[in-house]
């Protein structure tokens, strides 16, 4: 990977920092209502994986925690912060929020809110594109919290039977909502959990982009070659609450401090000074070039779009445009 | 116009639209090499192979999901659900995703999805195998309720489900697979929206759909011949929307209404009638409508019990010359 590509690469993991953070403010300014979950301290996983997959042609899902996946898939922050804030202008107009993001135009295929329940969805992505052929891939991303529940071991089964091409990527930041992993879950290493179904697999750090590249390159490749699901687990930890309502009191201050010495930004910042490809300087003119950009195009735009039209509050319960065939 | 069974109705929607669209598949426990419990969709894995004819393990939830999932992108799966009793564990992916992604994306993701379910009550299968759940499904925003009376129906009602972008349930009946129909030799659609007049008649509206029309059916002729009177009978077909100016329509006409539905009464059919005869046409009203429903009790193993539990042709009867007082 050159120079500028690391560049790029540092740069979007800082613009996702100072997008979710900027978020958190204007959930606290009420800009912003609902559930808010945030992905600071795990920027490496979405940004690592999708660096290596075809994005806007290979189908991405995910749960709740969602913003990042739908940047990196290639959805315009604008229309992702419009749609925080409510907006027509918002990337679902408005109607879905945080949690349920979707942009069809670059086959980023959602932010949903039940635990669990991507799984089969992308498995279905799958199921289409084996149907109509083609070298495309389906990615689910969902957290080790997920795969307690009956969905991840039916579709890894289905899956696996049926050689759909899925990519499933576990970010296991070792808490489903507040409750410890070694608390809910017997096998702790998630990707020994799809053995019996035949699912080659792989656990690694996902706090080390490099790290974090290397291993989904191997998996996007394994999945897109021998047209068969693949499992890979990044071992992660979320800087901030599940939820922007989180106490903090199932973990200590020591354990956030120590997973804080492995930022992923920091971990990647440090290398790219060490090897000369950054500067201090740079980076801190890389970092005020996206605060700017964030407050003065994409919370501006969201702020001054208009808001739905009440009288468009039953538009989409059905599609439109007479394509019933009874109509003919 | 060839007499087929309700079965081979549906057998043969499935063939056509399999036939005219590569992405349209058919999956569910033991449809392909089995054939389907009910001979559904007998003959199709042969003809189309295990890609498009998939032999499910026993998953609902998941595979309704996969099914839901596939639609998103494109393809138009027919997803049958054994029993509707097992559609239950499908809920999640049905409510949560195929019913809401078309909204909560602001119209940007289609669902074109269909769950086939065989409902109702047979002969003595105990109260896990012996569920009604339209009440369920058509208290959901975003999916279509559709319910065939006739092998007609239950063809065209498949046809219209496939090529819909909506996500569609369509409702089935344990006991109805050998019923025997005319279905037209030329392809057709039935509205997956309004009403069916069954019956025409001037002086009580029987609204009913699924097996309960074949009972009001059976209840009008009786009325016609012994008793005088002549019955209206509605097919309500379509559960979800429900055709609000059709059956104030026939109200209208009839100034009487009668509403007979195989489940139990709270919070169903029965009572979503009753609150759009109050919205619509209550000043048409000459007597106070009527329910024809079954005790609201799980449906219990023995014959006379599980016989006493659902509504017949007898108790619409009763129940009309109750309220003509005749």
């Amino acid at each position: 990977m050159d120079a500028t590509d690391q560049k790029r690469l540092l740069r979007e993991m800082l613009f996702a920092r100072r997008f979710e953070e900027r978020c958190a403010e204007a959930y606290h300014e009420r800009q912003i209502g609902g559930f808010l979950h945030l992905y600071p301290g795990e920027e490496a996983c979405a940004i690592g994986v999708l660096e290596k997959a075809r994005t806007g042609s290979d189908y991405v899902v995910t749960g709740y925690r969602d913003h990042i996946h739908a940047l990196k898939s290639g959805m315009n922050p604008k229309a992702l912060m419009a749609e925080l804030f409510g907006k027509e202008a918002g990337c679902s107009k408005g109607r879905g929020g945080s949690m349920h993001l979707f942009d069809p135009d670059v086959r980023f295929m959602g932010g949903y809110a039940l635990v669990g329940g991507p799984f089969p969805l992308a498995a279905g992505f799958a199921k289409t594109i084996q149907l109509r052929g083609g070298d495309e891939i389906s990615i689910c991303f969902l957290g080790d919290g997920a795969n307690n529940q009956g969905t991840f071991h039916e579709t890894m089964n289905m899956a696996s039977l049926w050689n759909l091409p899925v990519l499933f990527v576990c970010e296991n930041n070792l808490y489903g909502i507040g409750t410890a992993i070694e608390r809910s879950t017997v096998e702790i290493n998630q990707y020994k959990r799809v053995a019996p179904y035949g699912i080659e697999a792989a656990q690694c750090d996902g706090q080390d982009i490099d790290v974090v590249m290397a291993h989904a390159e191997k998996a996007v490749q394994h999945v897109r070659e021998k047209r068969k699901p693949y499992f890979l687990e990044l071992m992660t930890y979320r800087l901030r609450g599940h939820s922007m309502s989180d106490s903090g009191a199932y973990r200590s201050k020591e354990e956030v401090e120590e997973w804080a010495q492995r930022d992923p930004i920091g971990i990647y910042k440090r290398r790219l000074l060490d090897a000369g490809v950054v500067s201090e300087d740079e980076f801190h003119a890389m970092d005020k070039a996206i605060q700017d950009e964030i407050e003065n195009e994409v919370v501006r735009f969201a702020a001054e779009s208009p808001e739905p039209r009440v009288e468009d509050i039953a538009r989409y319960v059905y599609t439109e445009g007479g394509k019933q065939p009874w109509l003919k | 116009m060839a007499e087929m069974m309700y079965w081979q109705g549906i057998l043969r929607a499935h063939d056509e639209e399999m036939a005219r669209d590569p992405l349209v598949f058919a999956m569910g426990e033991d449809i392909g090499v089995a054939g389907g419990t009910y001979k559904a969709t007998s003959g199709l894995f042969a003809k189309y192979g295990e890609q498009r004819v998939i032999d499910t393990p026993i998953s609902e939830n998941s595979y309704t999901g996969i099914g839901v999932g596939a639609a998103m992108v494109g393809a138009r799966p027919i997803v049958e659900i054994m029993s509707v009793n097992f559609a239950w564990l499908a809920m999640d992916q049905l409510m949560n995703n195929a019913a809401k992604i078309h909204y909560m994306s602001g119209g940007r993701i289609r669902c074109p999805f269909v769950m086939r379910v065989p409902g109702g009550t047979a002969h003595q299968l105990g109260a896990q195998h012996s569920a009604r759940m339209e009440k369920v499904f058509m208290g959901i925003s975003g999916l279509r309720v559709v319910t065939p009376a006739t092998p007609r129906d239950a063809y065209g009602l498949l046809k219209s489900a496939v090529r819909c972008d909506d996500p569609v349930v369509i409702i089935e009946h344990e006991s109805m697979y050998n019923l025997k129909g005319e279905i037209p030799d030329t392809e057709f659609f039935t509205p997956l929206e309004g009403v069916e007049v069954m019956r025409q008649g001037k002086d009580v509206s029987i609204f009913a759909y699924n097996i309960s029309v074949h009972w009001a059916l059976d209840a009008a002729q009786k009325l016609a011949q012994e008793h005088g009177i002549d019955a209206e009978v509605i097919d309500l077909r379509a559960l979800k929307p429900m055709d609000r100016a059709g059956i104030a329509a026939s109200v209208r006409k009839t100034h009487r209404a009668i509403v007979v539905e195989e489940d139990e009464a709270p919070v169903g059919v029965g009572s979503e009638v009753m609150a759009i005869l109050n919205e619509e046409c209550f000043f048409e009203l000459d007597a106070a409508p009527v329910r024809v429903h079954a005790l609201d009790v799980p449906i219990p193993y023995n014959r006379r019990l599980e016989k006493a539990a659902i509504p017949n042709a007898g108790d619409v009867v009763a129940a009309v010359r109750k309220m003509l007082g005749r």
